[in-house]
């Protein structure tokens, strides 16, 4: 099952590596990672999204306790949560692409952010699970290059993940 | 600066071996009495210098090296005390910050290339740092699951020309870092109420039980209890071996009755043990009647090979004292709580299993088998002649696994070994970090002439320092267990395992160095030479016994891979 994983850590050198190390180390897979600094510039929140079972998540979770620069540790997918990702995709749009582009822009919410005689750059953000429809919906023929964030997440409602 | 913060966290020996980025330090250990430095012949055996002191005393083993070649002879050390859970500090010079890199000479990223062995690691950005990164690697070595920690320190800001206000912390407090200090008492109570319904319990205790320095405990719990109870290869020691509730080690070359009963329990409770491959064989077959109490300071170790129907995370001390307390007000209160007659039948069926194929520990008065000396009696004499006291350290192999089955150990830190890295070369030096701790103890390892030449330069150490080890060398000519496992799996082909006629006349090499050789080659010799080794005559010298022991033999009980614990070969003929 996919899972999304909110860390909190120290803002510090190397911590990041740990983090990674320990997926490469222990055969864990790394769907995405998006890491950035907080509102409280000496913690840094990371989410990342894996696959596996509950055993293996309750074993990633542990061991991501188990790194001293980590503070926090949440499994999102364990209860409600928002997940969103920011997608850039440039598309061939030449003739009528150039209009059907931008219809499938608006079903989507997207935006076109750059315009060139022959390319639409469109911004697309939502689930991973949207970003990817929108994808299939342009057709992998036209699209000339993808770049998504990576997903971030938080719970719905009053929990945080805090100090 | 680094060496005044050693001086303050008490530190008494430092292993280690000079080079161009730790010369700032080693002239600030030249400038003061407090710490006193041991040079080594090769990085590596300063590592495990540190760990057997370490394992020996229960405090922190501190290793030093050089950047680049010196940082990575350490990293084997680092592994090793990592699988085994060894507090240890190793701190590594590196080049100067601006250098950082620039491919520098002499210039490796320890904290990368250390990061998947190592507890935590620390880079010196600053001098001013020093201190409380200091203070801090101290504490995370030592507290929670114990490991190592490195110190990569760039050459500038040991800098002796740069000073700076020296204040060493008291305390540390670090908000990512909280190691459980007590068991949950909910979780506590749990499992005293299923302890009280085993008919077939067991108690599978490790190294988290020395480590946690809980023996005392266990062992009186244990003996409350009436319930039999097995150890690990890191946990022996840790309850008295001598002792009638005591099975032996369990696991890959445990004794049959302690695997037996293992698999046919129906309750085990483990401490501080953490479910190892080389204990539990094919998991998917692991004691199937059984329920699981699991004891263990970290919390990643419970439930990752076998789930526990309690799991209870805590240091083993404060966990089997409650334990224990609310144990003896339930059984106070209603003695019936216990069935003492299942447990008394229990025994019996293990007394049983140990009468058909127990270890046989009477070796030595059965004379020569013969003209080859058995290992076996080898390890028997080494523990009558030393009367259990001594601190046995053991090198990787057969060797090894004989030691463990036949040396009994009463009390916990006397049996040091590579458990879970199985690094041969450990042997050695790790005695020498014992003896350094304890100068007065009698101090043996028993190695094998593979494992011996992997760190075999530390002889000399041995004579700049007047080191009275004594090295049992198990000599089989050959890397016995290599050949064990070709001799099972690949038909009898000795690939590689072998020496022919190459290995030295170890008793000239030792004398070389300037110690004592004695060679053994009669089964009749073996206890006289053994009792020379350990006489007063040569206590002040190190000893080298080169004993040619039958090539052929082989370690049994062995599992049988992708079986369950009960599924053992007894000797080349028999299986369970
Ligand atoms: C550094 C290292 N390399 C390789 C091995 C694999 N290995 C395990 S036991 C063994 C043979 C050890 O030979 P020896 O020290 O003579 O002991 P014996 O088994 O003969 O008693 C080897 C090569 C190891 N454990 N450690
Ligand atoms: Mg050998």
């Amino acid at each position: 099952m996919r899972r999304i994983i909110a860390v909190l850590l120290e803002n510090e050198a190397g911590a990041l590596s740990r983090v990674v190390g320990l997926f490469a180390q222990r055969n864990y897979n790394i769907e995405t990672l998006t890491v950035a600094p907080t509102e409280d510039p000496t913690l840094s929140r990371l989410t990342l999204t894996t696959i596996g079972d509950d055993r293996k998540i309750e074993q990633i979770t542990k061991h991501l306790n188990k790194l001293i620069e980590v503070i926090k540790v949440v499994d999102l997918t364990e209860g409600e949560h928002i997940e969103r990702e920011l997608m850039l995709v440039k598309v061939k749009a030449v003739g009528a692409q150039r209009a059907e582009v931008k219809r499938t822009a608006d079903i989507f919410r997207a935006q076109v952010v750059d315009v060139t005689g022959s390319a639409y750059t469109v911004q697309v953000t939502g689930t991973s699970g949207k970003l990817d429809a929108f994808i299939h919906a342009i057709g992998e023929l036209s699209i000339l290059e993808v770049v998504r964030s990576g997903v971030s997440g938080l719970s719905r409602g009053e929990k945080v993940v805090s100090l | 600066m680094l060496i005044r913060a050693l001086q303050d966290e008490g530190v008494d020996y430092i292993f280690g071996y000079p080079g161009g980025a730790a010369l700032h330090i080693y002239d600030a250990i030249f400038r003061q009495q407090r710490v006193q430095h041991i040079l080594v012949r090769h990085e590596q055996a300063a590592t495990h210098m540190a760990d057997g002191y370490a394992r020996a005393t229960g405090r922190p083993g501190v290793a030093l090296v050089t950047s680049g070649p010196g940082a990575t002879n350490a990293v084997t050390g680092l592994a090793t005390a990592f699988m085994d859970s060894i507090p240890m500090v190793v701190i590594s010079g590196q080049v100067p910050n601006p250098l950082i890199g620039t491919d520098a000479f002499q210039e490796t990223d320890m904290v990368g290339i250390s990061r998947p062995v190592v507890k935590h690691s620390f880079m010196i950005k600053h001098a001013s740092e020093i201190p409380t990164v200091v203070k801090k690697a101290f504490f995370i070595a030592t507290s929670g699951r114990p490991g190592p920690v490195v110190i990569d320190v760039p050459k500038d800001t040991t800098d002796p020309s740069q000073l700076f206000d020296y204040h060493y912390p008291e305390t540390v407090k670090m908000r990512s870092y909280s190691p459980a200090t007590r068991g949950h008492s909910g979780q506590i109570r749990k499992a005293v109420e299923l302890l009280l319904t085993a008919k077939r319990p067991v108690i599978y205790a490790g190294g988290g039980v020395i480590q946690g320095e809980a023996s005392a405990i266990l062992t009186e719990m244990t003996r409350y209890l009436g319930f039999p109870i097995t150890n690990t290869l890191m946990g022996l020691g840790c309850y008295p071996a001598t002792d009638p509730l005591f099975l032996g080690m369990l696991g890959m070359h445990g004794t049959y009755e302690a695997n037996m009963a293992m698999h046919h329990s129906d309750m085990i409770l483990a401490v501080g043990a953490r479910f190892d491959d080389r204990v539990t064989n094919d998991p998917e077959k692991f004691c199937p009647g059984a329920k699981v109490i699991h004891i263990d300071v970290d919390p990643a170790s419970i439930s990752k090979i076998i789930p526990a129907e309690v799991p209870i995370v805590g240091p083993a001390l404060p966990v089997l004292t409650d334990m224990l307390a609310l144990l003896r007000e339930r059984i106070e209160a209603d003695p019936a709580l216990l069935d003492r007659a299942a447990h008394g039948h229990w025994r019996e069926q293990i007394a049983g299993w140990r009468a058909q194929h127990g270890l046989d520990h009477g070796l030595m008065g059965q004379g020569s088998h013969g003209v080859k000396i058995r290992p076996q009696a080898v390890v028997q004499c080494l523990y009558q002649v030393t009367g259990g006291e001594a601190f046995i350290t053991s090198d990787v192999g057969q060797h090894q696994m004989f030691a463990a089955q036949y040396y009994h150990f009463d009390q916990p830190r006397r049996w040091i070994n590579s458990g879970g890295l199985g690094t041969m070369g450990f042997g050695l030096p790790s005695a020498m970090g014992v003896k350094f701790a304890y100068p007065d103890a009698v101090v043996a390892c028993v190695t094998g002439e593979g494992s011996i030449q992997m760190n075999i330069q530390e002889l000399s150490t041995c004579t700049q320092y007047g080191l009275p080890v004594k090295v049992i060398n198990l000599n089989n000519q050959a890397l016995g267990m290599v050949k064990q496992w070709q001799d099972m799996q690949y038909g009898g082909r000795h690939s590689s395992s072998t020496y022919q006629d190459s290995l030295p006349d170890f008793v000239r090499l030792v004398e070389s160095y300037g110690h004592v050789g004695i060679r053994v080659t009669e089964f009749a010799d073996l206890e006289g030479a053994m009792r020379e080794a350990f006489s007063a005559r040569l206590r002040d010298r190190l000893v080298f016994l080169d004993i040619s022991v039958d090539p052929d033999e082989h370690v049994y009980p062995m599992a049988i891979k992708g079986g369950s614990m009960c599924d053992m070969l007894l000797s080349r003929t028999e299986q369970s």
